[in-house]
C-alpha cells in the first residue's frame, strides 16, 4: 500500500482547489456546488468549509446528488441509494460537480444525466481530488484536480477520511 | 446490496433485511417523484408485461406508473378482451408474451398460487400483484412504508387488521410483513370472516369487538368486504355489518389517543368504514396510494438488478 497524499497534503490540496474555485467563481452568485454521493461529499464538505472560512458573509448554494438510479451497471451490481438534496434551482447556473476519484468517467456521465433532469445549467465543471488518468472509458476530463496519478486497472485508489485523511494506492 | 429472492411471490419468502432494503430504496424513489422530471433511466433495457386476470384500478395504474418512471417498456394485458376468452391457458398466454422478449411479468390472478406456478415454468422474473386469497406483497410493503413514515418504525407497533380477514390477501401479506418487522398484530371482525385457526397458525391476537381492537392499536388497517369472493352468506346484511363492525367517527372520538386509519381500497363507504373516517386527518389512505408507486419502483428496480444473479 502506497500513500499518495498524507493528511498534510490532502489539506494543502483542498485549500489550493478552494482558491482555484474562488479565482473562477467569486462571488458565487450564479454558482452551485454539488457533491456526488456518497464519497464526493467529504471532499465537497471540506471545500465548502474552506470557502466559508474565507468569505463567511457570502451565501453559498451547496447540494448533494445521488446518481444510483442513473448508473449504467445495474445488471452487474446494485448500489444503495442515498439522499439527493438540491435546495435550489440549477436553471442557468454554473455548476461545480465534486467527487473524490475520477476513474472511468462513468459516474460523472451518470451525474450529468441526473443533473439535466433538474434543469438546464449554463455550465458544468468538474472538481476531483484524485485523477486516475489513462483509465478513462469516456471523454470526460476534470476542470480542477488535486493530484493526477498513473495506475493500472487492478490497483485501487482510496481516500481514507479518518482523523488524518489520506489517499492510498493498493 | 441484493434481495435474497429472484421473484416477488409473497412477503412469506422475504427476509426482514429484504423488506428493509425495499423500504429504504422506496424512500429514495419518493424523493425522485418530487423532482421536476419524475423519471430515472434505471430500467431502460427492461420490458415489463402487466398481466391482469382480475380487475384492478390502483395496483395496475401504480405498477404502470412505476414502470414508466423507471423508463421500462411496458405492455398491458387484461384477460377480458384477450384470447383467454377463446380458451388459451395461462402458461400458453405467458409463453407467447415471453417469446416477444419480456423480462419481468407483473401478474394478478384470481387463483392463489398462480404466480408461483409461473415462476416454476418460465424464465422471466415474476412480481405478484395479488393472487386469489393468498398474498398481495406490494400492498403490504406500501402499508409498511406508510406506517414507518407516520410512526418512525414498525418495531413494537400495534397494528389491527379489521374486516374480511378470510378472503383478504392484503391481510395475509400484512401479517407476514408486520411480524417479520417486529410489530404486533391483531385481526378483528365477525367470527365468520376470521379463519378458525389463525391464532394458532400465525400467532396473532384475535378480537371480535372492533372497539376493543381500536383501543389496543396504533394503526388500524381496515379491509374491504370482498363480496365477489364470498359464495355463501357470512353475515346477514351490509347494513348490519356496518352497525357492528364499521369504523365510525364516534368510535375514534371516544378513544383517548390518535389511531391512524389505513385501507387498501377500493372503499365501500358506509360499510366497513364511514366517509367521515375515510376522509379524516387520521386517514392515511391517499398517502398509501402515493407510496404505492415508490414501493413498486423499488421492487422492480431491485428485482431487475437481481436478474442475472443466481
Amino acid at each position: 500500500m502506497v500513500t499518495i497524499l498524507d493528511s498534510y497534503h490532502v489539506d494543502l490540496t483542498l485549500r489550493r482547489l478552494t482558491h482555484q474555485l474562488i479565482e473562477n467563481h467569486y462571488p458565487f452568485q450564479d454558482t452551485c456546488f454539488i457533491g456526488l454521493q456518497p464519497r464526493g461529499i467529504q471532499v465537497s464538505d471540506l471545500i465548502m468549509k474552506h470557502i466559508a472560512e474565507l468569505y463567511p458573509e457570502l451565501p453559498l448554494k451547496y447540494g448533494k446528488l445521488d446518481i444510483t438510479f442513473y448508473r449504467d451497471d445495474i445488471r452487474s451490481s446494485l448500489h444503495v441509494p442515498t439522499v439527493t438534496d438540491l435546495p435550489f434551482s440549477i436553471e442557468g447556473k454554473k455548476i461545480v460537480l465534486i467527487d473524490d476519484v475520477l476513474y472511468t468517467g462513468r459516474t460523472i456521465r451518470a451525474a450529468m444525466d441526473a443533473l439535466i433532469d433538474f434543469g438546464r445549467p449554463a455550465k458544468v465543471e468538474l472538481l476531483i481530488l484524485i485523477d486516475r488518468k489513462y483509465n478513462r472509458q469516456l471523454p470526460i476530463q476534470p476542470d480542477y484536480f488535486g493530484k493526477a496519478i498513473d495506475s493500472i486497472i487492478t490497483q485501487k485508489v482510496k481516500v481514507l477520511w479518518e482523523d488524518q485523511p489520506s489517499v492510498v494506492l493498493y | 446490496m441484493q434481495l435474497s429472492t429472484k421473484h416477488l411471490l409473497g412477503i412469506r419468502d422475504l427476509s426482514a433485511q429484504d423488506i428493509q432494503v425495499i423500504l429504504d430504496t422506496a424512500t429514495q424513489f419518493k424523493e425522485v417523484l418530487q423532482r421536476p422530471i419524475k423519471k430515472v433511466p434505471s430500467l431502460r433495457d427492461v420490458t415489463i408485461v402487466n398481466l391482469f386476470y382480475e380487475n384492478s384500478t390502483r395496483t395496475r395504474i401504480s405498477f404502470e406508473l412505476a414502470e414508466k418512471r423507471l423508463s421500462a417498456d411496458t405492455i398491458n394485458f387484461t384477460a377480458s378482451g384477450s384470447s383467454v376468452s377463446k380458451g388459451e391457458t395461462l402458461l400458453d398466454t405467458v409463453n407467447n408474451i415471453l417469446s416477444m422478449k419480456v423480462d419481468i411479468v407483473v401478474m394478478r390472478h384470481s387463483a392463489s398460487g398462480a404466480p408461483h406456478f409461473l415462476a416454476k415454468h418460465i424464465p422471466a422474473v415474476i412480481v405478484n400483484a395479488g393472487d386469489g386469497i393468498n398474498e398481495h406483497p406490494t400492498q403490504a410493503l406500501l402499508d409498511a412504508l406508510s406506517i414507518r413514515e407516520k410512526l418512525g418504525t414498525l418495531e413494537g407497533k400495534k397494528v389491527a387488521i379489521i374486516g374480511d380477514i378470510m378472503h383478504s390477501r392484503v391481510a395475509l401479506s400484512n401479517i407476514y410483513l408486520l411480524q417479520k418487522m417486529g410489530a404486533e398484530v391483531t385481526v378483528a371482525g365477525p367470527p365468520t370472516l376470521i379463519p378458525k385457526y389463525i391464532k394458532e397458525s400465525f400467532g396473532v391476537r384475535v378480537e371480535y369487538n372492533v372497539k376493543k381492537a381500536l383501543a389496543w392499536c396504533d394503526v388500524a388497517n381496515v379491509l374491504r368486504i370482498q363480496l365477489e369472493r364470498q359464495n355463501h352468506v357470512l353475515f346477514s346484511s351490509l347494513r348490519e355489518y356496518n352497525l357492528a363492525f364499521g369504523i365510525t367517527r364516534k368510535m375514534l372520538d371516544d378513544l383517548d389517543k390518535e389511531v391512524f386509519i389505513m385501507h387498501p381500497g377500493p372503499i365501500n363507504r358506509g360499510v366497513e368504514i364511514d366517509s367521515d373516517v375515510a376522509d379524516s386527518k387520521q386517514s392515511l389512505i391517499l398517502q398509501q396510494v402515493e407510496n404505492g408507486v415508490a414501493v413498486r419502483m423499488a421492487v422492480l428496480y431491485l428485482l431487475a438488478g437481481n436478474r442475472d444473479a443466481e
